[in-house]
């Protein structure tokens, strides 16, 4: 990987490190928002000055522990949230983060996720709500305490794809890469959900063609690695209407429960593709 | 506006006597050192000269240097060199601290069926020798050990680990990339059979190394192909480079006297005044063994790259064994060896000197870095509570 330098950043990046806007403490805040912590290389305290009447937000300061794109970072977050009311501020992402900035090298998106953070945490203790723990759901990451919800989360409202860009976001992975199986493993469930949402969608409206290259799809990419996996494997030979016919491959075809793998088959299909599919052996 | 540039650990400026001696080749004299005729002979002579030169600053015969691209390729040659002539061994000792060329090699031949063996360094970057000696087994094919360290300039007592190593009949590899030209080497007195040289941290251009290899030590080649260097590192010569290092080489053992002196007490003021002018801050690694150019200064509350970042505006070059640095999320694996707590390497910064450093540039990063430093404790959540108190 590129060693990072002054000129992977932007010049707002720049500017905003170098000339940061909204530094230090307000006193008597109404809202402190506090997210990460020294061990882990970042830390943000936010601290908001709120009209009660209006729930406007007329005061924002921060502190931040961090590299150049962690504090330009914060300061954007500071600048977007000023004026705006509490209900306004709640639709910031930290995609509106990075974009204030003119955009963030790849591997420093995490830092407009910390801004995203702080500010829901700050909005939540505004609020009196218990603020979104960040321990909710279950650790993935030890070195940096990811949770599983949080990588959900960012994987759906960034769209990524790898765990490379999930280590982008959220760290996650990014020390001793231990748990980057179960990243990849999250990944695939995080779309394969959405899979089954997408298909849930356009079920009525499925032509013959669209129906067979869901099939396909299915077969391709959930199906045969699990079969694979345990040395077995299974070929699509055709689509017959509502009726699926496959093959059972290598150690399947000598398998006792080769009935049951067929019934799993269909019970995925019928799941992801159409309640109407039948499977059966060849 | 001129560079004050501290960060000669990762590379130097080549030598304006260095490129003059460079320059013909490039030129006029562009023969291959191989070709039967005068005008590729000549390149020749001057290749088996720059060879004297660098046997003369490691106290060698010149048959023992052999030219290489890298310190990297010369690390990499050397511990091959070392599993493949005892095929029957399977074991490599080096240690937690290492240069990538030396780890993340060892981890490959992991993957190929090696067992290796990281020795840990205390709290100062200190090797534990019991360990290294109890870690020895008969399966044990070479150790390998960095003479000093990059990111602190902590120095291994490499001659007691020689005497130990090779009373157990065992190979023995240093690198001594960050060595080379800032102190004395001597392999007459010293018994390493393998020692790594690299052209760019010692005012010679980039892409040419040494692996000195003790007479009598058995050889394979890592690079297959022609009789270049007797057939021990096949490739035509990147002529002008190799007559470069040889000129550098040269260099560095008249001015190595002075020069540890001069540089040694540019680097302890810069240090001391840090110390006295930021304060929360520390030095890490074995301040009484260290190479004499190197200080690795961590500053509280504060992180590496953002302090990077503003020394650069300053036109002040130096690095960081911050997570932010890397290129990855991990911090320095040498401070983390050592045990520096994670508060301290992400502030951590290492100010590596050379013989182009003058007494200015030490004022001027005294005169700003405590700013700085106090700046960023100003934007950190941290730094603000421990000023106050």
């Amino acid at each position: 990987m590129l060693q990072r330098n002054m000129w992977e950043y932007t010049e707002k990046v720049r500017e905003l490190f170098l000339h940061p806007k909204n530094i230090g403490e307000i006193e008597n805040p109404d809202a402190v928002g506090e997210i990460g912590n020294i061990v882990c290389g970042d830390a943000l305290k936010l601290t908001l000055k709120i009209d009660r009447d209006t729930d406007r937000i007329t005061d924002a300061k921060f502190q931040t522990f961090g590299c150049a794109s962690a504090i330009a970072s914060s300061s954007a977050l500071t600048e977007l949230i000023k004026g705006k009311t509490i209900d306004e501020a709640v639709k910031i992402t930290n995609k509106d983060i990075a974009k204030y900035l003119g955009g963030l090298p790849r591997e420093k998106m995490h830092c407009s996720v910390m801004g995203r953070e702080a500010l829901e945490a700050a909005i939540a203790n505004y609020r009196g709500v218990k603020p979104p723990e960040p321990e909710e759901g279950e650790i993935v990451c030890k070195c940096f305490g990811v949770t599983d919800e949080k990588i959900r989360r960012v994987i759906i409202e960034n769209n990524l794809k790898s765990a490379d860009d999930v280590t982008n976001f959220t760290k996650a992975g990014g020390g001793c890469g231990e748990c980057i199986p179960e990243i990849e493993r999250i990944l695939k469930e995080v779309w394969a959900e959405k899979a089954v949402e997408e298909a849930i969608k356009p079920r009525k409206k499925l032509t013959n063609i669209q129906k067979i290259a869901m099939i396909q799809e299915i077969m391709e990419k959930e199906i045969r690695p699990l079969l694979q996996a345990h040395g077995g494997d299974v070929e699509l030979i055709d689509v017959d209407g509502n009726k699926v016919i496959v093959a059972l491959r290598a150690m399947c075809t000598e398998c006792l429960m080769a009935d049951i793998t067929i019934k799993d088959i269909e019970k995925k299909l019928k799941e992801l593709v159409s309640e109407e599919l039948l499977v059966e052996a060849e | 506006m001129k560079a004050i540039y501290l960060d000669n650990n990762a590379t130097t400026r080549v030598a304006d006597e260095v490129i003059e001696e460079m320059l013909p080749y490039y030129g006029t004299l562009y023969g291959n050192p191989s070709s039967m005729h005068t005008f590729g002979g000549q390149i020749h002579r001057k290749i088996e000269t720059a060879r004297e030169q660098a046997a003369f600053l490691l106290n060698a015969e010149p048959e023992e240097i052999i030219f290489t691209s890298c310190g990297t390729e010369s690390d990499n040659t050397a511990i091959m060199n070392a599993l493949q002539t005892n095929p029957q061994k399977r074991h490599i000792i080096t240690t937690r601290v290492e240069h990538p060329a030396v780890i993340n090699f060892c981890k490959a031949m992991s993957k190929n069926g090696y067992s290796v063996t990281f020795l840990s360094v205390d709290k100062l970057g200190r090797l534990n020798l019991e360990e290294m000696k109890t870690a020895i087994t008969d399966n044990t094919a070479i150790v390998s050990i960095m003479y000093a360290n990059n990111e602190t300039g902590v120095i291994f007592p490499m001659e007691e680990i020689a005497k130990i190593i090779k009373s157990k009949g065992v190979l023995l590899h240093t690198d001594a990339v960050q060595t080379a030209g800032k102190i004395s080497i001597d392999v007459k007195a010293l018994p390493v059979d393998m020692l790594s040289i690299s052209g760019h941290k010692m005012h010679a251009p980039k892409g040419v190394g040494v692996l000195y290899i003790r007479k009598g030590t058995r050889f394979s080649p890592y690079i297959i192909g022609g009789h270049q260097e007797k057939g021990r590192r096949a490739g035509t010569e990147n002529v002008a480079s190799i007559i470069g290092l040889g000129k550098a080489c040269e260099l560095a053992k008249k001015q190595l006297h002075d020069e540890h002196t001069r540089i040694k007490a540019l680097r302890d003021r810069l240090e001391q005044g840090l110390l006295k002018s930021c304060p929360d801050t520390r030095v890490n690694g074995d301040t009484e063994h260290r190479l004499p150019n190197t200080t690795n200064m961590s500053f509280e509350y504060v992180e590496g790259e953002a302090i990077l970042l503003r020394l650069n505006e300053d036109n002040i070059c130096a690095s960081s064994g911050s997570a932010c640095t890397s290129g990855s999320l991990e911090p320095s694996h040498v401070l983390r060896a050592m045990g520096i707590p994670f508060t301290a390497i992400h502030g951590s910064v290492r100010f590596s000197l050379g013989m182009y450093n003058t007494d200015e540039d030490i004022d001027i990063v005294l005169d700003k870095m405590p700013k700085i430093i106090k700046e960023l404790r100003e934007l950190s959540p941290y730094g603000r509570v421990e000023q106050k108190s």
